[in-house]
């Protein structure tokens, strides 16, 4: 913001005795010794925004590591010197062309002995540590004897996601540390810990801000910073076998709510390891090693990193700066209104427009509850709504970068509120359409200048669903394109780059999908067992609970929008949805749709009897929706296959361990899948048909054989 | 050479009557909700803004220096100064006359000036026993010390004062303002009737402005955060007629007294901005001047007759500028009560008071009605004590505009015994 702030700002980084003016060394880590005796080991590796564990840094930290042996300094401090943090994680990369089990073994034993070599020094050492310890950060920092957190630090093991377990030691010195439970909970969750919080778990010895590192370093070199773990008697009882075996118990029946073992293994095997092997250190990293290398080749682990990936991509599709300030969003309904709120809570300038002051008024009530789950603090929240400003005359329109039209879905207003905002934008402002259904060469039929028009299609809700498509038409400027996938990344969301076709994306592969439970439901399918089967594949919530959740009303809707207009076929939906939606039976939004919902908003299910036609029932399900997604590739919906699976699993939950649809289709056999589908579409229908799309996959796969 | 200052621009929350309990906004909440779409509407980026002033008399202890939070919260630059001003009920004037003499000298092209008052977020104050006591109790040092001064403690201490009844109260004359009414009233012979007839058509004024979209620009609606919008003063009474007005009993002098709470200005919470420019400035970012700023004049009497300050004031001010009585097409003069707003009216016709006191040759003269508060005032709006001095300047510029007239003064009386007066002229 201020002068001032910006040109002193350089001044609250510690760095010891080491200048950072002078010029980069090039090396992954810069060194210098205080003064008092103290080497000060600042890790700044080249090219990259933040600091990750990798061969090359652990090659040098093993090299430095020698040369202090050989000259040992009073006390030892690493810190990173990147303002995004300690360090965020193992390099995922580091593990790429292992292929088995043994040779990542063989790798992970090299990285062990640089960190215990670490841990074995004779002379005190700290890990100083702000923003990001992520991971092998905070495994590296777990080998020094001491921890210092620094303002905002965040302290996490973040491995369950990627469907792994820390490999570098984490296992056993977070369970010998602090309470095993505490630590067995941060590394089965992937939740992260404040400063204030892993102090008071005795993960870091002590929490300050940065103007107090420069004594917390020499407190360590006179030997007066004490460690803050202590041993309980939570630490005793698990000493024992029988006591983790209890202990035990109770994580898996708590990770068996949210994760099947077949989907999700590792959370399992670590809890395992820690029965078998806590309190016992040389087992356990022999365990830890051996059980991370057998999982880091599963399907599931190799997926869940090819999500995480995927997710990069995305965002590397919105790199650059966007220069967006200030959004203007026009029409105060759910999703206008969530769109403004998102961005103010994003730090940008959000005014909200409507021609009635009430939706604003709801939708500031709605970004205040939002806001306060999200952000908690009670002054950032404030001043995100702050930022988010009723409009009701809309003085916006001429101020903002970036205007979004969220208004209902008729040609004619919007067409009609286009020629307004185009008489007041500044010059070089973008003019956007949150529409799902209207075709943008329509809409930007008549504009002064359809090149800085486009689509940024959120989802609801705005402030869960990450995925943003962004749509292009034909007269669309590369320069527009770019600013607003910058713009979707600005405000934290990933874009998809689709063009503009009925249904873009997300909405045309999930139809067939759910409408198929529809015709499942109309033939006398249990909607308890069509869920199950959808979740036992591994979608995050079944499709017909999902058809509750979006609403009949407008699942109903999008459906009948797309059908007619698509190369490929919509089933038509049974007579009784639509008799449910006449009567006012639209889902959970009324408390009642294809289930009935009681007070705490969840469906009440009853048990479904038999498991006649399970394997029919899936592919009739999970088939379409591959179907779908290969005839949106053929018809350059999306550029290309990493960007489908990308935006399936983050526009709608497509489970994250199978790694897209394609990525899944392609698992499975193209010519397995194309096999079934022709024997689904003998039996229940043309809607089944192969896509022709399905040719080209086949040859791609030929052509890699 | 002092340089022309002009009003470009100006925007208010509705004035939310205090309901018993603490209404939806602190301070600068209200600073804020009116300030956002001020700002907005404007050419200019509000960091082109020099200096924020802003006038408030109950500052809350989240907001010291309310002016310079507002100005942070409202995404101002952080190296734009901002300081609170405090002069009692003339301290949203107070912010418009230090910022016209910053532009004036040339040391200013843009400055904001307000006032911002939350009266149902007046403190809860404990009482002078009890304060006391308290000081004692953490001072004892033994044990026994501690037990002695304890059972000292009389239940009344626990009941704790509003703030707001304390300031309403002259420290001096130890009167409350409503009695400084009765006193004018008796003064200048005004009956209870007057003074309810002067309410009640003060309500019909702000009606009718409401209904005519006289307000459109100048009352910006808020929101509170449980998605509540308020668009309109809340305080008018439509239908308010002499008969209900007549049935309230005396607020302050039992059982004679002719000030009730109906011819009374009511309590309530309330902001109000408007942007000062110079010359320079308006060219610069093709500003719109409504009105220019002729002068600012201050004036002070015996508290006990605080009610007179527009009078003293007012005086000063046409005197200074050779300007007499019928050069002013409106007046805006602060309803605190209708009994002092009438005592004005009198002072100004009263041989006595213009001869003697004044120093003038003769009486100033009449105010039509048909120039007065056109539009309503504190009565059926309210008076929160900081804005009100800020609302009047910013409307009167309004109503001229409105009106075609060309010159027009904005007074209010000050608890304490003081008075101010602005003059502004139309750009035409």
């Amino acid at each position: 913001m201020g002068h001032m702030l910006d040109a002193l700002s350089p001044r609250l980084l510690e760095t010891g005795p080491v200048d950072l003016a002078a010029a980069p060394s090039g090396t992954n880590f810069r060194r210098g010794r205080d003064a008092e005796g103290v080497e000060w080991l600042l890790l700044d590796m080249p090219g990259r925004s933040v600091n990750v564990v990798d061969q090359s840094m652990l090659e040098e930290l093993d090299g430095i590591l020698g040369e202090l042996e050989r000259n040992p300094p009073k006390a030892l401090v690493i810190r990173s010197v990147k303002p995004s943090g300690f360090i965020v994680g193992a390099d995922i990369k580091m593990f790429d062309g292992l292929k088995s089990a043994g040779e990542v073994e063989e790798a992970l034993g090299k990285a062990h002995a640089v960190v215990d070599r670490l841990e074995k020094l004779s002379f005190p050492t700290a890990a100083i540590i702000h923003g990001n310890c992520l991971g092998g950060g905070l495994e590296i920092a777990l080998a020094c004897k001491r921890r210092i957190a620094v303002g905002k630090a965040k302290l996490g093991f973040p491995e369950v996601m990627l469907g792994l377990h820390p490999g570098l030691g984490g296992t056993y010195r977070s369970t010998a540390l602090i309470d095993p439970t505490e630590a067995m909970t941060m590394m089965l969750t992937g939740k992260t810990k404040s400063a204030r919080a892993a102090k008071r778990l005795g993960l870091v010895d002590v929490a300050i801000e940065e103007r107090h590192v420069a004594a917390a370093v020499s407190a360590l070199a006179k030997g007066e910073l004490k460690s803050a773990a202590s041993d309980g008697l939570m630490d005793k009882a698990l000493a024992t076998g029988p006591g983790r075996r209890f202990a035990g118990e109770r994580m898996r029946s708590k990770v068996a709510e949210r994760a099947r073992r077949e989907h999700y293994p590792a959370p399992y095997a670590l809890i395992e390891l820690w029965q078998e092997h806590g309190g016992d250190r040389k087992a356990m990293q022999a365990g830890e090693i051996r059980s991370f290398a057998s999982l880091l080749v599963t399907d599931t682990a190799r997926n869940l990193i090819r999500v995480f990936f995927l997710r990069e991509k995305l965002k590397g599709e919105g790199a650059g700066k966007s220069g967006i300030r200030h959004v203007h969003v026009v029409g105060a309904g759910t999703m206008g209104g969530e769109i403004a709120a998102w961005c103010a809570k994003s730090g940008m300038t959000a005014t909200l427009q409507d021609v009635a002051t009430a939706p604003i008024g709801k939708a500031v009530k709605s970004a205040a509850r939002m806001l306060e789950k999200v952000l908690k603090d009670r002054i950032a929240i404030r001043n995100a709504l702050d930022r988010l400003i009723p409009d009701p005359n809309g003085y916006g329109a001429a101020k903002a970068d970036l205007i979004i039209e969220a208004v209902p879905e008729r040609l004619d207003l919007k067409k009609k509120i286009y020629a307004g905002l185009e008489e007041r934008m500044k010059p070089g402002a973008i003019l956007a359409t949150n529409t799902s259904s209207i075709p943008l060469e329509d809409l930007r039929d008549g504009l002064k200048d359809p090149a800085r028009f486009v689509g940024i299609h959120f989802f609801n809700p705005v402030s869960r669903m990450q995925l943003v498509e962004v749509v292009r038409h034909d007269g669309l400027s590369e320069e527009t394109l770019k600013t607003t996938l910058a713009f979707v990344t600005d405000i934290d969301r990933l874009p998809a780059p689709v063009k503009s076709s009925p249904g873009f994306l997300v909405n045309r592969v999930l139809t067939p999908y759910l409408l198929e439970a529809m015709l499942l439901l109309d033939e006398g399918v249990e909607p308890e067992m069509i869920d199950e089967a959808a979740e036992e594949f591994g979608m995050p919530m079944g499709p017909v609970e999902l058809m509750d959740n979006v609403g009949l009303d407008v699942g109903l809707a999008v459906a009948d929008e797309l059908r007619g207009r698509l190369s490929t076929p919509i089933p038509e939906a049974p007579a009784w949805l639509k008799e449910k939606v006449e009567k006012g039976e639209l889902g959970r939004k009324t408390g009642k749709g294809l289930y009935t919902y009681g007070k705490d908003g969840k469906p009440e299910k009853k048990r479904h009897e038999g498991t006649i036609q399970r394997a029919d029932l899936t592919d009739r399900l999970v088939l379409p929706l591959l179907n779908t997604s290969v005839a949106a590739l053929r018809e350059n919906v999306v550029r290309d296959e990493d960007i489908l699976d990308g935006a399936m699993i983050f526009g709608t939950g497509f489970a994250p361990f199978r790694g897209g649809p394609i990525h899944y289709a392609r698992g499975r056999g193209v010519a397995e899948i194309v096999k079934r589908l022709e024997e689904l579409a003998e039996k229940y229908g043309e809607r089944f048909a192969p896509d022709a799309g399905w040719a080209d996959l086949r040859q791609e796969e030929r052509a890699a054989a | 050479m002092p340089q022309p200052v002009y009003i470009v621009d100006g925007a208010r929350t509705p004035f939310l009557k205090a309901r018993g309990k603490p209404g939806p906004f602190t301070p600068v909440d209200l600073a804020v909700q009116c300030g956002r779409p001020l700002l907005m509407r404007q050419p200019f980026a509000p960091d082109a803004i020099d200096e924020v002033i802003l006038g408030c008399v109950n500052v809350i202890a989240d907001e010291m220096n309310p002016a310079r939070v507002a100005t942070l919260r409202l995404n101002m630059s952080d190296e734009t100064p901002a300081f609170t001003v405090q002069i009692n009920c003339g301290s949203g004037m107070q912010s418009i006359d230090t910022a016209f003499r910053y532009v004036q000298d040339g040391s200013r092209d843009l400055v904001l000036a307000g006032g911002a008052e939350s009266l149902s977020h007046s403190p809860m104050v404990l009482k002078n026993d009890a304060v006391e006591w308290l000081g004692k109790f953490n001072t004892s040092k033994s044990f026994w010390d501690k037990l002695s001064t304890a059972t000292a403690l009389k239940p009344g201490y626990l009941v704790p004062e509003i703030g707001l009844e304390r300031g309403l109260t002259d420290p001096i004359v130890e009167l409350n303002m409503g009695q400084t009414a009765e006193v004018l009233a008796q003064m200048f012979d005004i009956s209870r009737e007057e003074a309810d007839r002067y309410a009640m058509e003060s309500h019909h004024r702000l009606a009718r402005a409401q209904e005519e979209g006289w307000l459109g620009t100048e009352v910006m609606p808020s929101f509170d955060r449980d998605g509540k919008v308020y668009e309109a003063d809340d305080g008018v009474r439509p239908d308010s007629s002499m008969e209900s007005l007549a049935k309230l009993k005396p607020a302050f002098e039992r059982p004679f007294g002719k000030v009730t709470a109906g011819n009374s200005s009511q309590i309530t919470d309330g902001a109000s901005w408007v942007i000062l420019a110079s010359e320079k400035a308006v060219e610069e970012h093709g500003l719109t001047p409504k009105a220019k700023i002729v002068d600012c004049a201050w004036g002070a009497l015996d508290p006990s007759i605080m009610g007179l300050g527009p009078v003293v004031s007012s005086a000063k001010l046409m005197r200074r500028n050779e300007i007499a009585l019928s050069d002013i097409d409106l007046w805006e003069l602060n309803e605190a009560f209708a009994a002092q707003v009438i005592a004005c009216l009198r002072a100004f016709e009263d041989e006595t008071v213009c001869k003697d006191v004044l120093g003038l040759e003769g009486p100033l003269g009449h105010i039509d009605r048909d120039r007065l508060n056109i539009d309503g005032g504190a009565i059926s709006l309210g008076h929160p004590v900081g804005t009100s001095g800020n609302r009047i300047v910013l409307h009167l510029a309004n109503a001229l505009e409105r009106t075609g007239g060309r010159r027009g003064i904005a007074t209010e009386c000050i608890g304490g015994g003081q008075g101010g007066a602005m003059l502004i002229e139309r750009v035409m």
